[in-house]
Order: C-alpha cells, then sequence, then structure tokens
C-alpha cells in the first residue's frame, strides 16, 4: 500500500477579515488499505483529501504519496492516485460513454488497440459494456457514477480517493458503488455520512473544525463521531 | 425530451457512418458556405431533400429526425412567419430553410460521427496553432467539452424547471434564468476540479 504522510499541515481559505482557517496542524501517516473519514459539514474533510492529490495545496508543512511531494511532483502524484467526486455529472468529460473511460488513457503512450481493449474491459468489469456508444447524459445517477469510477480505475491508480460517491445515489445505486470500492485492490480513502460504508475499514478519522478528533477502529469512530452531533 | 434536440451519434455501419469524420466536416463546411450564397427557394428545397436523403443513406430512424424536426419548429414557424410578413415568402422560405437544413446537416454528422473521431480531425487541423503556442489537444478538448456540456445544462434547465413547478412558481425568465446560471457556474467550477484530477493540465 502506498504511504501517505501529511506533516504538519495548515490550510485557510480567503484573505484579510474573510480569512478562515479550515486544516489546523494536521499530522499523520495513513498505510491501510481502507481508510474512512467523517465529520459534520465543513469540517474540513473535502479539504483534507483534495491535499492529496494536490488539487488543494497545504498553505504550510508537506503532503506526500509514497514519498513524492503533491505540490512539487503534483503530476506524478495524480497518476497514481485516481479521485472520485460526489457530482458524476461533473466528472465526465467526454459526451458518450467508452469516449470518456478512454480519456482517461490519453497520452499514456498506450497504441489504439491497447485503449480500446483497457476500456472495454473496465467498462465490462463495472457493468456498463451494454453502454459503450451510449450518451453519458442518458444513464441513471448510480450508472454515473459507474462510469466515473471506471474512468478513473482503467487508469490503474495505486489510491482511490472518493468524496462522498454516494451522497447523491439511492441505496441500491449506493451498494453498486459500494460493492465496486470493496472489490478493490487498492488502497482506498473514502470520505462519507453514510457510516454503513465504513463497516471493515481498517481505520477511521473523525474530523471536527479542522482537527482529526479521533483515529481507530470503525466502530468506536462512529461511537466518537455521534457523541460530537449530539454534544 | 428537450436533450434528443440536440442529437449525439447512434452506431451503424451505413457509408455515411463510414465516411471520414474530415470529409464530413469538409462536406458541412461547404455546405455552409453554398447556403450563403444560394438562397432561393428550389435551391434551398434542394438542399433539404438532399439532408433528408442522407438520413436515408445513413439508415436512422424516422423518429430521430422527426424529433429534430419538432426541436427546430420553436425557433422556424415563428421566424418564417416574420419573414413572410415583413419581408416576402421567397426570403422566409429561403433563410428558414437554409438554417433548417444546416442543423439538420450537422445533427447528420454528429449522428454518424464518433466524438472522438470529430475532435481527432480538429485537432489535425489545429496543428498549424502550435506555432502560435496553442495546443491543439486543448482546441479538441474544448469541442468535446462544449457538446458535453450542452447535454448537462439542458440537465440542469430541466432540474430547475421542476423544481419550480414543485413550488408552484410561474414560469418567468428571470426566475429561471437566475438559478439556471448559479447551477452552469457550479457545474464549471467542479468540471475544472474533475479536469484537473484527471490529469488534464499535466
Ligand atoms: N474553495 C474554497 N474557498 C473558500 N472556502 C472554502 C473553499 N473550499 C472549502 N471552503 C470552506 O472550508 C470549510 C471546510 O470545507 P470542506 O469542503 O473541506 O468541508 P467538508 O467537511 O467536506 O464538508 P461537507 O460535509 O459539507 O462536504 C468550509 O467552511 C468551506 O466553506
Ligand atoms: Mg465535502
Amino acid at each position: 500500500m502506498p504511504e501517505i504522510r501529511v506533516s504538519h499541515v495548515s490550510h485557510s481559505f480567503g484573505d484579510g477579515s474573510a480569512r478562515r482557517t479550515v486544516l489546523t496542524d494536521l499530522d499523520v501517516t495513513l498505510t491501510e488499505p481502507r481508510i474512512g473519514i467523517v465529520g459534520a459539514n465543513g469540517s474540513g474533510k473535502s479539504t483534507f483529501v483534495r491535499l492529496l492529490n494536490g488539487l488543494v495545496h497545504p498553505d504550510s508543512g508537506t503532503v506526500t504519496v509514497d514519498g513524492r511531494d503533491t505540490v512539487r511532483d503534483g503530476r506524478e502524484v495524480r497518476r497514481r492516485v485516481g479521485f472520485c467526486f460526489t457530482d458524476p455529472d461533473a466528472q465526465i468529460v467526454m459526451p458518450t460513454v467508452a469516449e470518456d473511460v478512454a480519456f482517461g488513457l490519453r497520452r499514456r503512450g498506450l497504441t489504439k488497440d491497447e485503449v480500446r481493449a483497457r476500456t472495454q474491459g473496465a467498462l465490462t468489469a463495472y457493468g456498463l459494456s451494454g453502454h459503450a456508444d451510449h450518451p453519458a447524459h442518458l444513464l441513471s445517477g448510480g450508472q454515473k457514477q459507474l462510469l466515473a469510477l471506471a474512468s478513473v480505475l482503467v487508469t490503474e491508480p495505486d489510491l482511490l480517493v472518493l468524496d462522498e460517491p454516494t451522497t447523491l445515489l439511492d441505496l441500491r445505486n449506493a451498494a453498486m458503488v459500494r460493492s465496486v470500492v470493496d472489490g478493490l485492490a487498492q488502497q482506498v480513502v473514502l470520505v462519507t455520512h453514510h457510516l454503513d460504508l465504513l463497516d471493515g475499514f481498517d481505520r477511521v478519522l473523525v474530523f471536527n473544525e479542522g482537527r482529526i478528533v479521533h483515529d481507530g477502529a470503525p466502530a468506536g469512530a462512529v461511537v466518537a463521531y455521534r457523541a460530537l452531533a449530539t454534544a | 425530451m428537450a436533450a434528443q434536440a440536440v442529437p449525439l451519434y447512434l452506431p451503424g455501419s451505413s457509408v455515411v457512418h463510414r465516411t471520414g469524420a474530415g470529409t464530413k466536416l469538409l462536406v458541412l463546411l461547404a455546405a455552409g458556405v453554398a447556403l450563403a450564397l444560394w438562397r432561393s427557394p428550389w435551391q434551398v428545397a434542394l438542399a433539404f431533400a438532399l439532408v433528408l436523403a442522407g438520413y436515408a443513406v445513413a439508415r436512422l430512424p424516422l423518429r430521430t429526425l422527426v424529433r429534430q424536426l419538432l426541436g427546430l419548429a420553436w425557433v422556424a414557424v415563428p421566424l418564417l412567419a416574420f419573414q413572410w410578413i415583413f419581408a416576402s415568402w421567397q426570403t422566409g422560405i429561403g433563410v428558414v430553410g437554409s438554417f433548417v437544413s444546416m442543423v439538420l446537416l450537422a445533427g447528420l454528422v454528429t449522428l454518424t460521427t464518433r466524438t472522438t473521431a470529430m475532435v481527432d480531425v480538429v485537432v489535425r487541423a489545429c496543428g498549424w496553432l502550435r506555432r502560435l503556442g496553442v495546443d491543439p489537444e486543448r482546441v479538441g478538448l474544448m469541442l468535446a467539452l462544449g457538446i458535453r456540456s450542452v447535454h448537462v445544462v439542458i440537465g440542469l434547465a430541466q432540474e430547475v424547471r421542476e423544481a419550480q413547478h414543485a413550488r408552484g412558481l410561474r414560469a418567468s425568465p428571470r426566475a429561471f434564468a437566475v438559478p439556471l446560471i448559479v447551477r452552469s457556474l457550479r457545474h464549471a467550477d467542479r468540471l475544472g476540479e474533475a479536469l484537473t484530477a484527471r490529469g488534464v493540465d499535466d
């Protein structure tokens, strides 16, 4: 598993009097295969995971993935870290399903045949092979999220970060996404408000106001999170 | 559904499907020039008939054509009436007929050509831009994103309308436009982030 190292990271948004500290002196190393992140709205979860592929540059401190700095070696890091967002519509960039999957493979020095084979493989693996030439906008919400996942996973990242991938989905579609994530060999960092997704996870971080207030097994983390919510 | 007024690739094996994307785009360009020059009712009728023949040769389902015509009727009928009243029926047929023919022909090209193939042509055609410091790949990506974004924005427009109906609001242009613009901007923001995450800037 890759080693994610977050050293003394703080981060703020805004300028002048509107400046707000969103992450405060985070210091954590993640090496487990399955890492969950929970916390209230605005507690800094999304900002934290955006650090992991260099979408957010920390104001102070450093973030490395397998020794590569997310700011200095951003390009290398993004090749290894796949990212899946909440809103699948915003992640699909090509008009049709197969084209979107193939998009992630361009400029990787693959031949047309290799791209076609890998695209087909990913579509089959995620139950989309019947939709290869369909317009992406006609897929259901769950299928769109599976497409977004397929488009990221086809590039074979070592680490997959998911920021609330099931928030917009109904129970059945959420279960489909969950079973895909369960089956992955890669390291996974998952942000969610659906606590049942964290069953079987190795480690769960609980965020509150920009700090990690609990770090441990899922059961204890859920208790800590519930205590915060009712405090 | 409004989204279907903007057609997208329908797989097939007809001659039209197998013709190269570059050729089809050139035909589209030539037709645009021709229809700008020749607009008599007979010339326009001929162009319209040729486009319909193209649909038949491509063996596209009739309902795809009908749906596009219905989508165009919103613009075409008032435009025709306007020209008829304020100019002449010949001008009306010329303007509206050439407009409808061009949109249908563009539809025929997109219905029979994969976006990727079109993007490849544009990337090749824009190769000379490299000397001006413009990345042709970017131009192609913008084209693909443009097509995709039309679909997303139409979907957002439907959501806004449904949300307003649900709250019993009467349709007013402003009550429609403001949330649509806000949602579109938010979409653009997220899309930009997703593109970075997918390595577009790398
Ligand atoms: N680009 C930005 N510009 C300004 N402020 C931001 C930006 N991104 C996040 N914030 C602010 O930072 C804080 C933490 O946001 P973040 O998105 O990390 O929270 P979160 O834990 O993911 O919340 P949620 O559960 O709602 O997704 C919030 O107060 C948010 O308003
Ligand atoms: Mg968030």
